[in-house]
């Protein structure tokens, strides 16, 4: 029998011929990425053991981005504790150089490739036909003792693209919608993989997007079929891919699902669900105190045109605080360039340094009691942007943008 | 005799002569308030039992310590200003636009001769334009709001003159530093400053900011430059007779005259822990830094920003090292776009925030640990103003910094 | 009340508002809650062993730095007494008068005292230590009339009635 993209690349990993779902196997890793969210217990956990190594330093690339610039005592020992070691053993170490996942997907990830990532979005990279895979610390540990780990061969679950996304309609709307469609759960242990004529109307942008959301139902992987469009990102970035998979006629798949990208419509999650997926009509006029466009999900270049193109020659409306956060110091340069940051700095909005800024709720524009955001970040869980009494609406950053202009909660073709 | 530019202010503003040692009502013409003390000008202001201001259109309240917010309380300070402004009818509000003292002079709400009062420390700032401006609490912020008077003591003044050239690697913040090291932290407590000569007087107004903002960790009331025709293109204004008058008279009194002659300026850095710790850098040569810091009320305007980038263009930050860059405002940091000024920086691997306070008031921007030492153009090096008090701060101007940040140890620009 | 004791805390020169109450803390809601912060950067444990009465002994420039007037709230709010310094900065001046804390300008006492004892201030007259009287200046008669109201929102809650709340 046939196998999919994600038994493929662990069959790879593991150097064998077949695997199937339920598997568990050893694989080699060829990537290991942690970000300050936690390698700080990663470092305290590795300063424990008896016979401390590194299996391959060239396989770690360490990020700080969750709270840069720096914002409290505590976290400035984290990030200290991090930058010595590095230092010290010599690992790639990137800090302010934009959102973990967004810096992996520019400088690092290739097609094939199986890829730890001390964070859940890591699931991005199946944008390039890599199978990351989010991990906790003690699993990142291990891997990085013995550059290997055990992984339980997930079912895949198949979307099958058809059609194309109507005009003002975005990637982000995709994701959220088959979020919405399957539940929270709904791919639980399970890899996610999306194809057809569909897939290749969508750029890179939009498939980072798409990947990057899929843990949130419950997916421990997301991957795309690799084709022109992301081999021409791959090679732009100058690097090649170490294996190009499909999956196979007769692969079996959990479930196969059917989506006309034609029928998708501007939605928004609700608190505080990302699976409270409405039709964002239903939202509108709910009054706003903040809204967020950037993070890994959300903050590429291509994001940034589109709130950019919808608010030139408008203002922010003055009660209400707009974050514009690009996802990296490559898309902040960029953007800086094509005159995107001024136009957002002359419609009022903040405009921050690259980091994961309120998408992660410690620093960097947090919101207060009772204070309503929508935001293009990855998650809305109750307390997920600062108060535990606060509101997070999930929506693509055209109703992101249109909403930090009326001061509520709009679509794009109400401006 | 003579009267020295505040005595002229004074005399201006309540109209009659006065000496120093004199306690005086004065007439205020201007107030700011910003985002971490409103809460509490409000409350003071109510129990005090005011109803009204006594001329909303003269107060300001900008929103810069907490922009972006980092505490989840923080918020609540807007929520307070916001409702503050609406029932008492202010418009001159800012939400992110920057930093208060940036603001108050970039925005036009100071002019030549204003008596100006804000609830921060370095609201001397404003003496870069002739203004007198001086740092309250927020009880007397209240008083104000409600009365629009403020009692103050004439204070005697300490005039500064500077003539000569200065030498291609010193700016306006080595001079400064200089002069409180001199001085000592509370060389000028309860006097004014006065600067004058042609060194003073070929200098940009921003680097005028510069000297005034950071005169108040000599412990001064005011720092004052006389208005002149960069003074009035600054502020898009023709100087009137009596704005032209705010001159130190020839025989006017000061306590102290203090004499520099420009070319002898070196570049210098405020050591921990003490504003007045001051060095020259090159007895600094060679210690290991972490983090470097350009921006600030003191040092973060497009001309320093233009300075740094100079020195990192095609250059790049030292591994490991950060290099933080806080432009004061929104307007420096969209001339910093349009001309490209970020770009370069960003291209150096400068990390470049949204303008506000920043680093400078310690609560976010990038927060230092135990043993690590951090180069930094703004105003303060206290103990624990950046993290923990086991942190060095060093103060130094934007050109040291930038050198600095490059090198990853402390080198001369 | 012309004259009190109290136990001493002694602090060194230029003991800024940064240290007083660190910028970090400024955002809590009440001057209560920021309390247990004060002094922290210079002596963390201080907030905590200062006790009602007590009065802290400083040398120059006490309170230089910023306009924060939860600097002289703090210290009123710990229950210190008075501060007794070579000098002050001239915003906690202002700040610790329209609060009602006592502030006494005094530059011999500072070498002589040690901390942990007992000193008493004749208010307008001295501070007597061991025997020894070190005479102490008064306060001009504005800030007394502010010391006297309770502070200056009690002077302007005066103002104010007197005037039938308005302006």
């Amino acid at each position: 029998m046939g196998m999919t993209i994600a038994e493929k690349i662990i069959a790879a990993a593991a150097g064998v011929e077949v695997v199937k779902p339920g598997d568990i196997h050893t694989v080699e890793l060829d990537r290991l990425m942690s970000n300050d969210g936690t390698t700080h217990l990663t470092i305290d956990m590795y300063n424990k053991l008896k016979n401390p190594r590194i299996a391959d330093v060239n396989k770690l690339v360490w990020i700080v981005d969750h709270n840069v610039p720096c914002d409290s005592v505590k976290t400035a020992a984290s990030h200290k504790k991090m930058r010595d070691f590095a230092k010290e053993h010599n690992i790639q170490f990137y800090e302010g150089a934009g959102v973990c996942h967004q810096v992996m997907m520019e400088n690092h990830v290739t097609s094939g490739e199986l890829i730890f990532g001390a964070d859940s979005h890591t699931c991005a990279y199946g944008a390039v036909g890599a199978f990351g895979t989010g991990v906790g610390c003690t699993d990142y540990l291990y891997a990085m003792v013995t550059g290997k780990s055990w992984l339980l061969v997930p079912e895949t679950l198949k979307f099958h693209l058809t059609g194309k996304l109507k005009e003002g309609v975005y990637a982000r709307d995709l994701i959220l919608s088959i979020i919405g469609m399957i539940g929270a759960n709904g791919a639980n242990y399970m890899a996610m993989e999306f194809s057809g004529e569909g897939l290749k109307t969508l750029r890179m942008s939009d498939r980072i997007c798409i990947c990057n959301l899929c843990v949130e139902a419950g997916a421990k992987t997301a991957l795309m079929e690799v084709d022109e469009i992301a081999l021409d990102y791959l090679k732009e970035h100058g690097r090649e891919p170490k294996h190009v998979f499909q999956s196979d006629a007769d692969a079996h798949f959990a479930k196969v699902y059917e989506i006309d990208l034609a029928t998708i419509k501007p939605i928004v999650a609700k608190p505080h669900f990302v699976d409270s997926v409405v039709d964002a009509k239903e939202c509108v006029g709910t009054k706003i105190d903040q809204a967020f466009l950037g993070s890994c999900n959300n903050g590429r270049i291509e994001d940034l045109r589109v709130g950019a193109k919808l608010i030139q020659g408008k203002k922010v409306h003055p009660l209400v605080r707009f974050l514009v956060v690009p996802a990296s110091a490559a898309v902040y340069r960029q953007a800086l360039e094509e005159g995107i940051i001024d136009t957002f700095m002359e419609a009022g909005a903040i405009v921050m340094n690259p980091n994961c800024s309120v998408c992660w709720g410690s620093c960097q524009g947090v919101i207060g009691e009772g204070e309503v955001l929508v935001s293009t970040g990855t998650r809305n869980f109750k307390g997920r942007a600062g108060h535990k009494d606060s509101f997070v609406y999930l929506a693509s950053a055209a109703t992101v943008t249109a909403s930090a202009i009326k001061g509520v909660i709009a679509t794009a073709d109400m401006l | 005799m003579g009267l020295t530019i505040i005595e002229k202010i004074v005399r201006n503003n309540i109209g009659k002569e006065v000496r120093p040692g004199e306690i005086v009502t004065v007439n205020v013409d201007r107030v700011m308030i910003h985002d971490i003390f409103i809460p509490f000008v409000a409350s003071k202001f109510e129990e005090m039992g005011f109803t009204k201001i006594w001329d909303p259109d003269k107060a300001v309240l900008i929103y810069d310590h907490l922009v972006p917010a980092s505490q989840v309380d923080d918020t609540r300070h807007f929520r307070i200003g916001n409702e503050f402004v609406e029932k008492y009818d202010m418009k001159n509000i800012h939400r992110s636009d920057g930093i208060c003292h940036q603001l108050m002079t970039e925005a036009g709400y100071v002019k030549p001769g204003n008596i100006v009062f804000g609830t921060d420390s370095h609201t001397t700032t404003y003496g870069c334009v002739g203004a007198f401006s001086s740092g309250i609490g927020y009880t007397e912020m209240a008083s104000i709001l409600g009365t629009g008077t403020l009692w103050i003591r004439v204070p005697e003044t300490i005039k500064v003159n500077i003539t000569g050239k200065l030498p291609e690697n010193v700016m306006a913040k080595d001079i400064i530093l200089k002069l409180i090291g001199d001085l000592g932290a509370d060389g000028a407590t309860y006097k004014a400053l006065e600067f004058t000569g042609d060194t003073v007087e070929n200098m940009t107004v921003a680097s005028r900011m510069c000297m005034s903002n950071m005169a108040i960790e000599a412990g001064a009331k005011c720092a004052l430059f006389s208005p002149d025709e960069k003074t009035a293109e600054y502020c898009g204004i023709t100087l009137t007779e009596k704005e032209q008058d705010l001159v130190g008279d020839a025989d006017a009194q000061y306590c102290r005259v203090i004499e520099y002659k420009a070319e002898e300026f070196v570049p210098v850095m405020a050591c921990p822990s003490n504003v007045d710790n001051v060095k020259p850098v090159t007895e600094l040569v060679g210690k290991n830094i972490d983090q470097v810091f350009i921006g600030s009320c003191t040092n973060g305007r497009l001309e320093d920003l233009m300075a740094a980038a100079e020195i990192l263009k095609g250059k790049q930050v030292a591994p490991f090292v950060k290099l933080i860059v806080t432009p004061a405002s929104r307007k420096i940091y969209q001339e910093a776009t349009k001309n490209g000024t970020l770009a370069v920086l960003a291209e150096a691997g400068a990390i470049i925030t949204h303008p506000s306070c920043g680093l400078c008031c310690g609560r976010t921007g990038g927060i230092l640990t135990d043993g690590e030492t951090v180069i930094a153009t703004n105003n303060r090096n206290f103990l624990g103003r950046m993290g923990t008090s086991k942190v060095n701060i060093y103060l130094a101007s934007p050109k040291t910094a930038a050198a600095c940040a490059i090198e990853g140890k402390i080198v001369a620009p | 009340m012309n004259q009190f004791t109290g136990k001493i805390w002694i602090l060194g020169d230029d003991i800024d508002t940064d240290i007083i109450i660190p910028t970090e803390y400024l955002a809590l809601k009440t001057v209560q809650d920021m309390a247990p912060y004060a002094f922290s950067p210079l002596r963390p444990e201080l907030a905590g062993q200062i006790k009602e009465g007590d009065i802290i002994v400083a040398g120059k420039n006490f309170g230089c730095g910023s306009s924060r007037e939860q600097a002289p709230e703090i210290i009123k709010a710990l229950g210190i007494q008075c501060v007794i310094a070579k000098s002050f900065a001239r915003i906690f001046f202002r700040n610790a008068i329209n609060n009602g804390l006592l502030l006494i300008e005094n530059d011999q006492l500072q070498d002589a005292v040690k901390e942990g004892e007992e000193i008493t201030v004749i208010l307008n007259k001295a501070i007597e230590y061991h025997e020894n009287q070190y005479p102490i200046t008064s306060l001009p008669q504005n800030l007394v009339d502010i010391l006297n109201a309770g502070g200056l929102v009690k002077a302007m809650q005066k103002l104010n009635s007197a005037k039938d709340c308005t302006i």
